[in-house]
C-alpha cells in the first residue's frame, strides 16, 4: 500500500501539487470567485483566509468537484484536470473535511471509514481453492472483510498520532474525535491533499492544539493541507503560506513567517482594523431590567437557572461571563418570554414581565439578538425583506387597513440594508444565501431599528470574521452611548471584559459574583467561571 | 458512467410555468401504455376525454360542476401547507359541511330563502371548521400529528352521516328505501347559473375563496405570520407570533372551506343528504393542491384539469368501453410525475462519463 510513498513524496517540495488558474464561479446575483489564482505545494499547510462570503469555500468546493467552475483551469500533479464529482476528486487524491461532518452516528468508526468503498481483499486471503473464491465473492458483495480495514485504520491513526478506537460508535465520540474520523476517512481513500473547512470552529482550545500538531506531522510526511479559516492567529501559527481572498478576488499569497496579524487583517478586510474597540467609562442611569431570584428549568426539566438576581441600567453593558451550558441560554429565553419562569420575578422598567407572551415583551421595548441566528433569529427560506419585517409586522407604519404596506416596507428595508451595509444583490433573495456576517447585520438592523430600551445580545460575534466582529462591537457600544441598557452574553471572555461595564459571572445557574470590570481582571473572572469562588 | 443530481442554482420562471404542463404531457404519454395494451388508440381516447369534457356546453358545465368541490377541497389542503401543516381531512370536512347545511335546511324550512341559504352556508362552514379545528388543537396542545388525526376524522365523518341517513334523518315518507334524508324545500336550493345544466352558484364561491386566500396569504399581516410559522416556527415565536393560535385558525379555516364544497353539493345538486355524497373529492384534492403548487390561483387551474379528466373519462368509457378506472390510473400517474417533477425542478441531472 505504501510501497510508493517515498518516491511519491520525494520530489521537489516546491513544485505545486495543485494549481488553479483564473477560476471564475458565478451564482445568481454575485460572483463568488472572480479570476482567482491559487496553488498549494507538496508538504505544505496552506491557509485560505478571508471574511465570511469571500469565496474560500466556493473555491475549494470547485477543487473537490462539488461545483464546476464557469471558467478557469485546474491542474493536479502537473496534469490539467476537470473534477466532476467528489468521487473523482478522491480518485485523484483530494480529500475534504467539511464544516458539518458527514458521518453516520449509529455506525462505528470503522464502518464510517469504509462506507461506500468496495472492500479490497487482503493478499493473504487470496489463496487458491474454490471455497476461497466463493468467500471472496461474498466479501465483495457484503463488504464484511473488516479485518484488513481495521488494520489499516489503526495503522493510519498511529502514523499521525490520532487516537481513535475503530469500534467505537460515532455518536459516542466528542466533536474533536469525529473530526479525526473524517480525516482518517480521507486518508484511507489515499488522499494526498486534504482540505479542511473551518476545522477549529467546533473545537475546544486543547483540541485545536492537537489538530494542528497532527496536521504538522502530516505535512512533514509529504501530505498537503489546505486550511480554510477566518481566524488570523490560526493561520499564522499553523500555516506555511497564506492566500487571502476578499470579495471573491485574490488579494495576495504571503509567507506566514513574514506577516503579522495586523497585515493579514488589512489584506482581508481591505482597511485598518481596530482590534480593540475603545470603551469609555460611563455613568449608568435608571434601572431598566431587574431580575430577582429567578429559577428556570431546562428542556430536561432540571433547574438551569437557580435564584439568579441582577439588574441592568440605562447606558450600561452588563456582561454575563460563564462557560457555556451554565444556564445562560435558559436565562435569556426566560427574559424574552420564550421559556417559563418557575419562580422569581423579571421586571422591565418597574413592570413585571415574567411569563408574559413574547409579543408583549417585544412591544415594551426589549430587543434580542439570539445566539442561534439561522434557527431562531431568521427564517432562512424567507427573503431579506420578510425577515426584516419580523417584529415590525404589527406596526402602524407598515400596515394600511387590512393589508401590509409593501412600498413602506420596501423603503424601510432598503434604508436599513444600506445603513447596515448588508451586501446583497437584492432585498428579495432568501436570507439563507447570505454569509454569516451579513445575516448578523440583518438581525442587528432589525433589532436596533426598533429602538429597544434593553438589548439582549447573545454570542453576537461568534463565527464572524474580524471585520464583522469590529462592526458588531462598535454598534453595541454606540447603542450604550445612546443610553440603551445592554445585556451581553458571550463565550469569549476577552470580548466580555472589553465591552462590559460590569460582569456577572454565572456558574451552574447561579450568578456567583457581579464585578466592576475596572476592578477585576481576566484571571479572577476565569477562576470564578470555573467554579473556584462559589460562596 | 454515473448519473448525478445537482442543485439548480437558478429557478427560471419558464421552468416554473412549463413544469405542470410537461408533467401532464408525460403522464398522458405513460398512460398510453395501458390503453395500447387494451388495443385502444391513445390519441383517440384522449380526444374523447377532451371532447367529452369541453366539447359542448354539457361537457363544459359538468367539468365546472366537478371542479367546484375540487377547488374548495384543494384550497383546504393548500392553505394549512402555508403554515407547514398537512390537512388530509378535506373529505371529512366536506361531509360535515354537507351535514351542517342539511341540518339547517331540514330544521328551519319555514325561513325564506334569502335567510335560509346563508344560514346553511354558515352551518356547513361551522361544522367543517369544527372538524378542522380538532386536528389543529390536538397538534398545538399535545403535539399530535395533524396528518394522522385529520385523516382519521374522515372515517368518523363518513360513519356519522351514514348513521344519520339510516337513522334519525332518514326520509320516512319516501317510496324508496334508500338511505337518503328528505328533500330540502325548494327555496333552500342553491340557484343554477345556466338553465338546463347543473352548473351552480358554487363556482362563484370557489373562485372567490381562491382569490381571497391568495390575498390573505400574500398581502396581509395575518398571511405573513402564517408564512413565517411555516418557514421557521422558532423564529416566528421569537418574533412574537402566537404560532399555536395561527395553526389552529388555519386548520379550522381550511375545514370550513372544504365544508363549503359539501354545502354546494347538497344545496345545489342533490337537495338532500345522502350517504354517497362524498365520492373522494377530498382525497383527489391532495394531488390537486400539489399540482397547483399550493398556490390558490394554481389550484383553480389544476382542479379544472382533474375535473376534466373525471368528466372526459366517463366519455372515454362510453366511446371505447375501457374501464373508468383508467382515469384513476392517469390521475395517479400525474401525481407520480408531480412528485418526480418537484425533484427535477430543484435539481438537474448530470451524466458523468468515465469515472
Amino acid at each position: 500500500m505504501y510501497r510508493d510513498t517515498d518516491d511519491r513524496f520525494g520530489e521537489n517540495i516546491m513544485t505545486p501539487l495543485v494549481k488553479m488558474q483564473q477560476i471564475v464561479k458565478r451564482f445568481p446575483g454575485l460572483t463568488a470567485n472572480d479570476r482567482v489564482d491559487f496553488e498549494a505545494r507538496k508538504g505544505e499547510i496552506h491557509g485560505l483566509l478571508g471574511e465570511n462570503g469571500a469565496g474560500k469555500t466556493t473555491l475549494m468546493n470547485i477543487l473537490y468537484g462539488l461545483y464546476r467552475q464557469d471558467s478557469g483551469e485546474v491542474s493536479f500533479e502537473g496534469q490539467p484536470v476537470q473534477i466532476d464529482s467528489p468521487r473523482h476528486a478522491l480518485e485523484l487524491g483530494i480529500g475534504m473535511v467539511h464544516q458539518h461532518f458527514r458521518l453516520i452516528p449509529r455506525l462505528t468508526v470503522l464502518e464510517n471509514v469504509v462506507l461506500g468503498l468496495r472492500p479490497e481483499i487482503g493478499v493473504e486471503r487470496q489463496g487458491p481453492g474454490r471455497l476461497t473464491s466463493v468467500r471472496r465473492k461474498f466479501f465483495q458483495i457484503f463488504g464484511l472483510d473488516t479485518k484488513t480495514a481495521e488494520t489499516r485504520v489503526i495503522e493510519l491513526a498511529e502514523r499521525f498520532g490520532l487516537k481513535i478506537h475503530p469500534h467505537a460508535k460515532v455518536w459516542e465520540l466528542s466533536v474533536g474525535e469525529q473530526q479525526r474520523v473524517e480525516i482518517i476517512k480521507a486518508l484511507y481513500r489515499n488522499a494526498k491533499l486534504l482540505i479542511l473547512d473551518e476545522p477549529t470552529a467546533v473545537l475546544t482550545p486543547q483540541e485545536v492544539d492537537r489538530l494542528f500538531d497532527m496536521l504538522q506531522t502530516m505535512a512533514e510526511q509529504g501530505y498537503t493541507i489546505i486550511l480554510i479559516t477566518h481566524k488570523l492567529n490560526e493561520v499564522l501559527n499553523a500555516c506555511h503560506r497564506i492566500t487571502v481572498l476578499r470579495n471573491g478576488r485574490l488579494v495576495s499569497t504571503v509567507d506566514s513567517a513574514e506577516s503579522t496579524q495586523k497585515d493579514l487583517a488589512k489584506l482581508m478586510v481591505g482597511r485598518e482594523v481596530l482590534f480593540h474597540v475603545d470603551q469609555e467609562a460611563s455613568t449608568a442611569g435608571e434601572e431598566i431590567l431587574h431580575v430577582d431570584h429567578l429559577t428556570v428549568l431546562n428542556d430536561k426539566g432540571l433547574e438551569a437557572v437557580r435564584g439568579a438576581s441582577f439588574s441592568v441600567h440605562e447606558g450600561e453593558i452588563l456582561g454575563v461571563a460563564g462557560v457555556s451550558g451554565n444556564g445562560q441560554t435558559e436565562l435569556i429565553e426566560a427574559i424574552n418570554g420564550l421559556r417559563r419562569v418557575e419562580s422569581g420575578k423579571i421586571s422591565f422598567r418597574g413592570k413585571e414581565i415574567s411569563n408574559a407572551p413574547p409579543r408583549q415583551i417585544i412591544e415594551q421595548g426589549v430587543g434580542y439578538i439570539p445566539e442561534d441566528r439561522m434557527n431562531v433569529g431568521l427564517a432562512t427560506s424567507m427573503t431579506i425583506t420578510e425577515n426584516m419585517l419580523l417584529k415590525h409586522q404589527s406596526s402602524s407604519q407598515f400596515n394600511r387597513g387590512w393589508f401590509l404596506d409593501k412600498t413602506a416596507v420596501k423603503k424601510a428595508v432598503e434604508r436599513l440594508v444600506k445603513a447596515y451595509d448588508v451586501r446583497t444583490a437584492s432585498i428579495n433573495i432568501p436570507v439563507g444565501r447570505l454569509s454569516g456576517g451579513n445575516i448578523q447585520k440583518i438581525i442587528l438592523a432589525r433589532e436596533i431599528s426598533r429602538h429597544p430600551q434593553l438589548l439582549i445580545a447573545s454570542q453576537p460575534t461568534r463565527g464572524l470574521d474580524v471585520g464583522a466582529i469590529e462592526y458588531v462591537q462598535t454598534l453595541l457600544i454606540e447603542q450604550k452611548r445612546q443610553g440603551k441598557a445592554i445585556l451581553l452574553i458571550s463565550e469569549n471572555l476577552d470580548e466580555t471584559m472589553r465591552l462590559s461595564d460590569r460582569i456577572a459571572v454565572i456558574y451552574e445557574g447561579e450568578i456567583v459574583r457581579i464585578l466592576k470590570t475596572k476592578d477585576t481582571n481576566r484571571r479572577e473572572v476565569g477562576l470564578i467561571m470555573a467554579g473556584g469562588l462559589k460562596d | 458512467m454515473q448519473v448525478l443530481l445537482e442543485t439548480r442554482e437558478i429557478k427560471s420562471n419558464a421552468i416554473k410555468f412549463l413544469a405542470p404542463i410537461v408533467i401532464i404531457l408525460l403522464a398522458l404519454t405513460a398512460a398510453a401504455c395501458p390503453l395500447l395494451w387494451m388495443r385502444v388508440n391513445p390519441l383517440a381516447a384522449y380526444t374523447s376525454i377532451i371532447s367529452g369534457s369541453c366539447g359542448d356546453i354539457y361537457g363544459i358545465s359538468e367539468t365546472l360542476v366537478k371542479a367546484v368541490p375540487l377547488m374548495l377541497c384543494g384550497l383546504a389542503v393548500a392553505f394549512p401547507l402555508t403554515a407547514n401543516r398537512w390537512n388530509l381531512g378535506a373529505e371529512g370536512q366536506f361531509i360535515m359541511g354537507a351535514f351542517g347545511a342539511s341540518a339547517v335546511a331540514l330544521s328551519m324550512p319555514q325561513l325564506p330563502g334569502m335567510i335560509l341559504l346563508p344560514l346553511m352556508l354558515i352551518g356547513g362552514f361551522a361544522a367543517g371548521a369544527f372538524w378542522g379545528w380538532i386536528p389543529g388543537i390536538l397538534n398545538v396542545r399535545f403535539n399530535i400529528s395533524e396528518i394522522i388525526v385529520s385523516l382519521m376524522m374522515n372515517y368518523i365523518a363518513v360513519n356519522w352521516v351514514s348513521y344519520l341517513v339510516y337513522g334519525p334523518m332518514r326520509d320516512r315518507h319516501a317510496y324508496s328505501n334508500f338511505p337518503f334524508s328528505p328533500k330540502f324545500v325548494q327555496h333552500a336550493w342553491l340557484p343554477r347559473i345556466i338553465q338546463g345544466t347543473r352548473l351552480h352558484l358554487g363556482i362563484v364561491f370557489a373562485v372567490l375563496a381562491a382569490i381571497i386566500l391568495y390575498v390573505i396569504i400574500q398581502k396581509t399581516r395575518f398571511g405573513y405570520e402564517i408564512r413565517m410559522v411555516g418557514a421557521n416556527p422558532r423564529s416566528a415565536r421569537y418574533g412574537g407570533i402566537d404560532t399555536a393560535k395561527l395553526v389552529v385558525l388555519t386548520m379550522a379555516a381550511a375545514g370550513g372551506i372544504a365544508a363549503l364544497a359539501g354545502v354546494g353539493e347538497v344545496a345545489a345538486l342533490h337537495h338532500q343528504l345522502r350517504r354517497d355524497i362524498a365520492v373522494g373529492y377530498g382525497y383527489t384534492a391532495i394531488p390537486v393542491a400539489m399540482l397547483g403548487k399550493g398556490h390558490p390561483l394554481g389550484i383553480l387551474v389544476s382542479s379544472l384539469v382533474f375535473a376534466a379528466l373525471l368528466v372526459g373519462g366517463s366519455n372515454m368509457q362510453q366511446d371505447f368501453g375501457v374501464p373508468v378506472a383508467l382515469v384513476s390510473i392517469i390521475q395517479a400517474l400525474i401525481v407520480l410525475f408531480v412528485v418526480a417533477g418537484e425533484t427535477l425542478q430543484k435539481y438537474r441531472i448530470r451524466i458523468v462519463r468515465g469515472s
